[in-house]
Order: structure tokens, then C-alpha cells, then sequence
């Protein structure tokens, strides 16, 4: 007895890692210049989903991500890990997304993969560290949901029941919900495995053509160019029937107005010297006008 | 009764309401007064008409409060149906959520359903006038908040879609005097609970009281990436305790493992206002300092002449914690 699972990814510039060369001089980010990663959150996703795998062998992992061709990357490391079924939704339409349009492709996308138990994603991409596109994706699928998942206590998959961990301030719930349900995850719990050997050796070729020289951010692949036996499946907006008003730009009700580059305002800043001495000074004027003490 | 109001979804845990939804309702206060409209609450639960009395010297207008058993605890489906069905009978102009584990996991869920715009951990709100494709839009919310790992600050609107809705951490924004009297009114509407959103039981409920106290703190001692091991980092801890003080932390301290994340400082943890923060090795992100700019005083220890802290802080000093914090100490020591 097995379950279908629908792990939804994200390959994201690696924010933790901005160097000088990340913003242009007119303060916009110059996303080139960051190595692009598979959201950490999202392998904690996926890790969850493997080892529903490992305990109902006949499991269907299947992931999805959207993005641009190079976003396959993140699909083929998931096939690495384990992944049955990996698909790239791409398509210039889907551009200029906020988090409610992107729900929206990914609902479609899910219902095209068909009666799925569970969606299970990271709780947050750490470029825009919302946290919204879980819940928003669960309630357009009409799906109760859990976040901020750090472990389960029992998949059972005869009742189709699901109790798990969850996260929050300063201590934890544990909630049993009825599938189907999406859940996210927070890095806490399901360390990811390593890609095994035998799967790179597998799908390290089969998967070179879908990627090649395509650079982030900057051009969608033609779907309808694609065969049904590549192993990464490329949708686009008319292969998941997704209304392009409800997509990218269009589809956004949030925008961006401006952008402002961070500049500090220098304020008066007295400089103390490394010194026994001076720091004595500075700690003998904050004990006489009483801030310590 | 006015209409397009701001309305602040009021979140209870156990039956208290949350510290973040009091300075929410502060916030709505002001930005209703600035678009001339009312301040409503939206509460769920049972048995808070104390709770909602509470409320109503913040310069509430009128606390809707759904009332029935099950709401007694957050689950997802029923909070988002009864919040759809009141925003959608009250059509308030902006709807303002703690960013808190319950608030991000319901607000999405509302703004999905609603189809409007969702602005994550916003670190301030105004109103202004927004123009697109022609339009003129009037007195919109602007929600601001860092964005791409805290490079740059972005200001975004929906002025299409009402209502406007932000989610906002708690501390960012401050509490205002209360205004006894003030006239509101508290109107409880029964809601009518099926089993289809029942689909969450909560099986155990465990809260551990918070240990560490960021937010009342008069001075916080705290420690970022550049104390580089726990042993450095133990050297923070022992000046805060010199001191008296709470122990801060930045993000990237936490994520290297060095301290627990209670400890965080900064837009996705903990917003505080001390007299007196002590930054160690913490070179000053957007988002942390976010978190600690409003401090009174602020000393930054830093081995990097150039980092960002330096232009925020009072006082300044470069070199090594490791050398600066013991000959801190010691001063303290001898003349306390």
C-alpha cells in the first residue's frame, strides 16, 4: 500500500552567501553573481516524503518546482535523493509572480499529477522568507494543512491519517489531520540523505540535455518542444490548463513599488580604542549617567 | 459605524490575547485616524468577552468576536472560513496579522481565498498614494520590509485588490497610551461549526515558559558570526551576566549553531527597545537591525572598521571580543 506524494521545491539564490559582487551600483540585486541552491527547507521536504517512501515502499514521490530551465537542477538532484517523477513548470507567462499566482500554477500543476494524499513543501524559500505559498497552495486545493512540521509521530497509510510535530513559539503541537493535507517543514527534523551513487550514475546523463545552457532567471524553455519519456517533464501554462489571468504579472495583486538600496544614515559615532583604558573611560561614563550599574 | 475599516485579526492563545495583535490594533488606531475611518477587531474563541472589553481602550471601534468551542484553538480550516465570511461582510480596507506561527498559517489561507495581496513581515506601514497604468490609487498601504536576504528594502502595494493585507512581527510596532473610556462595541456572532472543518485535531499542546526575556530587557549583550565558536560565545554570555543583562543573538549565529534561537535579534526574531545593546562580532544586517536599531545606546565590537553595525551605533570600538570583552569586564568590575 502506497501513498501519493506531491513535493513541492524551489531553487533559490543562496541569500546567506551575498558577497560585494550581489548588488549592481544602482542597488539592484544582481542575481548572476549568487550560486543558485535547492531550498534548504525544501530538502527537508523531500526527505520527509522519502521516508514515507521508505516505510510504504510503493510510495510515488513526485516532485515539482517552477521557475526557469535551470531550475531543473534542484529536479535532478531530487532525482538523485530518490524522486519517482520530477516536472519543470516553466513558461514565460509565469513570470513576475508574488506568492498568490505561484499557488495558483501549483495547484494546477498538482491536480494534473491526479489524486494525490499528500503536498509537502519547506515552510519558506529563504529569498523572500514569506512562508505563504504552502497555506495558500493548500487552501486552493481545498486541503487542511500543517506547517512548520519537525517530525511525525505515525503515517498510516490504510486510514490515510498523518500525526505530526509541529513548530511554534516556544514549544511544539502535535496535530492528526486526515489526508489529503499539506504539510511544510522546517530544517529541524528529516535531515536530508545524500543523492545515492547508483541514482546519479542512473540519471546524470538523461538529464543533461533538459539543462543545458540556460541561465537563471533569464529564459523559459519551449514545453511543447518536449517529449513525454524525458525524465524531466516540462508543463507549461496550457499543459497544467492554467488561466494565464490568474498567472505571473497578471495574477499578482501585489506590487512592487520601490526598491531601495540600503543606505545607512551615519550618525554621530564616537570611536573608543581598543585599550584597558579607554574602555575603563567608557565604562565609568555609562555607570555615571546610569545605564549600567 | 464607519465603513473600509482597518481590521486586526486578534489572536488568543489559551484565552489571552497576544502581546503583537494589542500593538496591532495601536498601529491600525493610527492608520485609521490618518484615513478617517474605524479600528475593528475580528477574536475567536470562547468565553473572551473579558478579553475583548480589554481591548477597547486601544481605541477600538468594535470587536467582532466568533464565538463558539472549537475555535477555543487554532486550526486552520475554521479560522480561515469564519475570517473569509466576516472580511467579506465587514469589507474592511486592511486587515493587519501578527506574524506569528498561527498568523502565517492563517493569513495566506485568507488571502488565497480572497484572492488579494499578502505582504510577509512587514517592518513598517504607511499610507500614501500609489499611481499605476494611469490610475491614480489614493491613500493605499504601503507594507515596507526587507527583502532578498535583507539587501534591499522593498515597498509593496496591492492597490487593486481590497482588502490590503501585512503580516507584522512582534515588538516592530509600539504600544500607544490607553484612552480609558473609549466608547466601542463588542458584538459576538455565533458560529456554526460542521465537521468538514474539523480536520485538525490537536492532539497535545506543549509550551515551555519563555526562558529568555529579550523584550523586557534594559540591556542586551549580544553575539553574531564574528565570535566564530561557543567558547567566544561564552564570553558574551559572561559579560551579560556581569552586566545584568539578557543575551542577544543574530540570525547567523543561531543558524552556525551557537546559541538558541530564542536568543534572536532582528526582523525574523525578536523587535526590542533596551537602554543599552552591547553588539559583539555582529556586523549588522538589515534585518538584524531592524530588530535593535530603536535601542537607546548602542556599542558595537567589531574586528571589521567597515562594518554596517559601526554606522548605526553610539560608540564604536575595533578589535577582537575576545580581547575588548574581558578588558570590559574587568572595568566593570573594578568600578561598580
Amino acid at each position: 500500500m502506497g501513498l501519493n506524494i506531491v513535493v513541492l521545491v524551489k531553487q533559490v539564490p543562496d541569500t546567506k552567501n551575498v558577497t560585494g559582487k550581489a548588488m549592481k551600483d544602482d542597488g539592484t540585486v544582481n542575481r548572476a553573481a549568487l550560486p543558485a541552491i535547492f531550498n534548504p527547507e525544501d530538502l527537508h521536504a523531500l526527505e520527509a516524503a522519502l521516508s514515507v517512501k521508505d516505510q510504504y515502499p510503493d510510495t510515488r514521490v513526485n516532485v515539482i518546482t517552477m521557475g526557469p530551465p535551470s531550475a531543473a537542477q534542484v529536479l535532478k538532484d531530487s532525482l538523485y535523493r530518490g524522486a519517482d517523477f520530477v516536472a519543470l513548470i516553466s513558461d514565460r507567462k509565469f513570470a513576475g509572480a508574488d506568492t498568490l499566482a505561484t499557488s495558483y500554477a501549483l495547484k494546477c500543476a498538482i491536480e494534473k499529477i491526479g489524486s494525490v494524499d499528500l503536498v509537502f513543501c519547506g515552510r519558506q524559500a529563504i529569498d523572500g522568507d514569506t512562508a505563504q505559498v504552502g497555506p495558500q497552495t493548500a487552501e486552493k486545493l481545498g486541503m487542511n494543512q500543517i506547517t512548520c512540521v519537525s517530525g511525525f509521530q505515525a503515517v498510516d497509510a490504510k486510514k490515510k491519517q498523518i500525526t505530526a510535530r509541529r513548530s511554534i513559539e516556544g514549544g511544539y503541537e502535535v496535530i492528526r489531520s486526515r489526508m489529503p493535507v499539506l504539510l511544510t517543514f522546517t530544517d529541524e527534523g528529516f535531515a536530508p540523505r545524500p543523492p545515492s551513487a547508483r541514482r546519479v550514475m542512473a540519471f546524470k546523463n538523461a538529464v543533461a540535455a533538459a539543462t543545458n545552457g540556460a541561465s537563471y532567471d533569464e529564459c523559459y524553455m519551449n514545453a511543447s518542444a518536449c517529449k513525454d519519456d524525458e525524465i524531466i517533464v516540462l508543463w507549461d501554462i496550457a499543459s497544467i490548463k492554467a488561466d494565464p489571468e490568474a498567472c505571473g504579472l497578471a495574477g499578482s495583486p501585489t506590487k512592487v513599488k520601490k526598491i531601495d538600496s540600503v543606505v545607512l544614515t551615519a550618525q554621530d559615532i564616537r570611536m573608543i580604542d581598543n585599550t584597558e583604558e579607554a574602555i575603563g573611560h567608557l565604562v565609568h561614563e555609562l555607570i555615571a549617567d546610569h545605564t549600567i550599574g | 459605524m464607519k465603513k473600509n475599516n482597518v481590521m486586526v485579526f486578534v489572536q488568543q492563545d489559551d484565552g489571552t490575547v497576544a502581546d503583537v495583535s494589542i500593538e496591532l490594533l495601536c498601529k491600525a488606531r493610527e492608520l485609521a485616524d490618518r484615513l478617517g475611518v474605524d479600528v475593528e477587531g475580528a477574536l475567536l474563541g470562547k468565553d473572551l468577552r473579558g478579553q475583548a472589553v480589554k481591548l477597547l481602550p486601544y481605541g477600538v471601534d468594535r470587536i467582532n468576536w466568533i464565538s463558539h468551542d472549537k475555535l477555543a484553538h487554532y486550526t486552520p480550516l475554521p479560522y480561515t472560513k469564519f475570517m473569509v465570511d466576516l472580511i467579506k461582510d465587514r469589507q474592511p480596507q486592511i486587515v493587519l496579522y501578527g506574524a506569528t506561527t498561527t498568523g502565517r498559517d492563517l493569513g495566506p489561507r485568507i488571502a488565497s481565498a480572497l484572492k488579494v495581496g499578502l505582504t510577509a513581515d512587514c517592518t513598517d506601514l504607511q499610507i500614501g498614494d500609489h499611481e499605476l497604468a494611469g490610475t491614480v490609487y489614493k491613500d493605499i498601504l504601503y507594507q515596507i520590509r526587507p527583502a532578498f536576504g535583507g539587501n534591499i528594502i522593498a515597498t509593496i502595494v496591492s492597490p487593486e485588490k481590497k482588502p490590503q493585507m501585512a503580516t507584522v512581527r512582534e515588538g516592530v510596532m509600539k504600544l500607544t497610551p490607553q484612552r480609558p473610556g473609549y466608547q466601542g462595541e463588542i458584538v459576538e456572532i455565533k458560529a456554526d461549526v460542521g465537521p468538514e472543518l474539523l480536520q485538525s485535531e490537536v492532539l497535545e499542546c506543549v509550551k515551555e515558559a519563555r526562558t529568555v526575556n529579550l523584550k523586557g530587557a534594559q540591556i542586551i549583550v549580544a553575539g553574531g558570526i564574528g565570535a566564530g565558536t561557543k567558547e567566544n560565545f561564552d564570553m558574551i554570555i559572561q559579560l551579560a551576566h556581569a552586566l545584568g543583562a539578557e543575551v542577544g543573538a543574530s540570525r547567523a549565529a543561531v543558524d552556525a549553531g551557537l546559541v538558541d534561537k530564542a536568543h534572536q535579534v532582528g526582523q525574523t526574531g525578536t523587535t526590542v527597545r533596551p537602554k543599552l545593546y552591547i553588539a559583539c562580532g555582529i556586523s549588522g544586517s538589515i534585518q538584524h537591525r531592524a530588530g535593535m536599531a530603536e535601542s537607546s545606546r548602542i556599542i558595537a565590537i567589531n574586528t571589521d572598521p567597515h562594518a554596517p553595525i559601526f554606522q548605526i551605533a553610539h560608540y564604536g570600538i575595533v578589535g577582537d571580543l575576545k580581547e575588548v570583552i574581558p578588558a570590559f569586564i574587568k572595568a566593570y568590575k573594578n568600578k561598580a
